[in-house]
């Protein structure tokens, strides 16, 4: 019951024009990103967190989600029409998709994706109202100890267990850690990796990091290997309109990828792509025309899209309760609520209703809108992906220069910008994942703190680790999640 | 779960990996900087348990265990895609592509942003194959303008006002 008089109130916040216009140009803004490749949600973020320093903070929450929101909605597009997939998340959807597109069923590819990301996407944000009440009520025991280990659980499942290979996930998440380490130890007031340099001292800043590795990696692996012979992109051809029959075997599919999405994007855990696979994996099961799969079957558009939808919805669950970001849009976010001073946990809930209230509120109404975006005005976002490549990357690095040089006007910031976008090169090259990266770079710190603090308590007792029952299991999982897989596969190749 | 999806276990290589053992070896020394620089992080006996440098010893110690571990993929043949592998980076694009970045660093200070982002456009346009470098500097142009009075000013970020900012600025009426 709270929760609806909460989400009345959100929507009293979200229906204000300035916020429903900041909702607009998110979705918009959201949508045409997620249809560019090259471009994602993180990266945009990134770029726009100067804006922390002008506007108010629902304001900027409200565009930053509905950048988030509308990045999936024109992934997808991407993926159907170009058989790209700008995240590793939309990969499913490229996979049957963009076999409809060729088979002349564009239409309904988009269609089946625009409104089963709609149907899950408003789900799952039902999900966090509902769920984030609860999550704060367990979060409220939690103390530094458990906090420490939640989070090394959150390094060990996004680094080692989302990617393909442990070794090189988590080689990226301990660079991330360390250039989160660089700059003054805010509690010894000890500097530390600053090799000297004045500039350092801050640290090193997200947006440089988030910049180098999204925008000029990017840009550099694109030029180098740009004869592979570009993608076509397939006409949209196919009525708009799904048949009486696309409906039956889309609406389940729907229902069920959100249901497999949200409950895996809200643990602490994180991954949209498991669910994705998942939703594929159960869909070709479950269907009637089982052999359809592989040559452009609906169902395997519709459940990974809400899957991957519903996840979305679901990592905002424990970014918002209990500050712990599982992927690199999240974390990103979550160092714009510090850049306000805010500390997203526990307390948020009761400290910034009107925040995230607002926020959620303004998603259900940014769906509506990303709907409306997505389907009858799909030809202008299509129009889109007919921009020539070397204007697209020439953009984007004039774009990455604003972002870093803007922060301040230090050709130097420049300098890291283009050596960290050399290394984003080469971990893209060699088969690095990124996004370990900015998690450990955000959460890497806050760890360190929740370390240190749990350590100051126990009187440097190490074991309090260990001892305490919550610290200790969630602990456990993540040695489970470390090595199931490594034992799996023994125990498949002893057999 | 689809093939293509799931990494397919590769086969152990003969030979080694040439450029995957290069890069980490290029890790390992990454750890030992980092382990060095740990070390000279002065501790003060106060939090000599619970101190600075916990955290960071626990990372280089661990970029140091994983950088070894890479070694020794790279050792037994590496860990590259045959896909990628096959794949030589087309030096010419990234020496274009670099050129640009470069005089992106050089020029921004001196001539400003719109003058330095037209350069870089057009070098990167080029990196990526473009003949026509005229109509790529028209359309750099317009759009590092455009950038620059519509989204930095929108913003408040100062990115570097050139010649041509501030004599556009100058402008009554304009701006």
């Amino acid at each position: 019951m709270d929760t609806f008089a909460h989400l009345a109130d959100g929507f009293a916040v979200a229906l204000t024009p300035v916020n429903l216009m900041w909702c607009l140009v998110g979705v918009t803004l959201g949508t045409a990103i997620g249809v560019l490749p090259g471009l994602g949600p993180g990266l945009t973020i990134a770029l726009l967190l100067p804006i922390t320093f002008k506007v108010e903070p629902t304001a900027a929450f409200i565009l930053f989600a509905g950048i988030y929101y509308g990045a999936m909605y024109g992934g997808s597009t991407t993926s159907i029409l170009l058989n790209t997939p700008g995240e590793s998340a939309t990969i499913v959807t490229a996979l049957e998709g963009n076999k409809m597109a060729r088979g002349g069923r564009a239409g309904a590819a988009l269609a089946t994706s625009a409104i089963g990301s709609f149907v899950a996407g408003t789900l799952g944000t039902l999900g966090i109202a509902f769920l984030a009440p609860v999550v704060v009520d367990v979060a409220l025991s939690f103390g530094p100890a458990d906090y420490f280990s939640l989070m090394v659980l959150a390094f060990i499942t996004v680094s080692a267990v989302l990617g393909s290979s442990a070794l090189r996930g988590l080689a990226a998440l301990f660079l991330g850690i360390w250039l989160g380490l660089i700059g003054v130890d805010l509690q010894t007031g000890q500097a530390r990796f600053t090799f000297g340099l004045q500039e350092l001292l801050d640290g090193v800043n997200v947006i440089v990091v988030a910049v180098g590795l999204f925008a000029v990696g990017e840009t550099l692996y694109m030029a180098a290997r740009r004869h592979s012979g570009g993608d076509e992109i397939v006409p949209l051809r196919g009525s708009l309109w799904m048949t009486a029959e696309e409906w039956a075997r889309s609406w389940k599919a729907w229902l069920r990828g959100a249901a497999l999405g949200f409950p895996i994007g809200a643990m602490p855990a994180g991954g949209a792509e498991i669910p994705t696979f998942l939703s594929y994996y159960i869909e070709k099961k479950l269907s009637r025309k089982p052999e359809e799969f592989g040559r452009g079957a609906i169902e395997g558009v519709a459940g990974p899209e809400a899957a991957n939808n519903a996840s979305a919805a679901g990592v905002l669950v424990p970014m918002l309760t209990l500050g712990l970001p599982t992927s690199a849009t999240a974390a990103i976010m979550l160092s714009a609520f510090q850049s306000y001073g805010i500390n997203p946990g526990p307390m948020l809930l009761t400290t910034q209703p009107q925040l995230v209230w607002g926020l959620i509120a303004s998603l259900l109404i940014g769906n509506v809108m990303l709907l409306a975006l997505n389907l009858p005005m799909i030809a202008i976002w299509v129009k889109m992906l007919q921009i020539p490549a070397p204007i697209l990357y020439a953009g984007i690095l004039v774009f990455a220069t604003i972002g870093t040089y803007g922060i301040s006007q230090s050709p130097v910031d420049l300098v890291l910008l283009y050596l960290i976008g050399a290394m984003g090169f080469l971990m893209r090259r060699y088969d690095f994942p990124t996004a370990p990266v900015i998690i450990g770079m955000i959460l890497g710190p806050l760890a360190e703190q929740n370390f240190r603090q749990a350590m100051t308590i126990s009187a440097g007792d190490w074991t309090v680790f260990f001892t305490r029952p919550l610290s200790a299991s969630i602990l456990a999982l993540a040695l489970l999640a470390l090595l199931a897989p490594k034992l799996y596969a023994l125990a498949t190749r002893a057999r | 779960m689809p093939e293509n999806v799931v990494e397919a276990r590769l086969p152990p290589r003969a030979g080694v990996g040439k450029s995957e053992l290069a890069l980490s070896l290029g890790l390992l020394a990454l750890s030992g900087l980092v382990l060095w620089q740990t070390l000279e992080i002065p501790v003060s006996p106060i939090y000599a348990r619970v101190g600075p440098t916990i955290i960071p010893m626990m990372t280089a110690l661990g970029l140091c265990a994983l950088s070894l571990a890479l070694i020794v993929m790279a050792l037994r043949g590496g860990w590259q895609t045959d896909e990628e592998r096959a794949y030589r980076a087309d030096p010419k694009a990234l020496a274009w592509l670099a050129a640009g970045l470069l005089a992106n660093i050089l020029l921004i200070g001196s001539a400003g942003f719109t003058i330095a982002s037209v350069v870089m456009f057009t070098l990167a346009s080029k990196a990526f194959g473009s003949t026509r470098l005229a109509r790529d500097a028209g359309i750099g142009f317009a759009f590092a303008l455009a950038s620059y009075f519509g989204f930095a000013k929108a913003l408040g970020i100062n990115i570097g006002a050139g010649v041509l900012e501030r004599a556009l600025e100058a402008v009554p009426g304009l701006f």
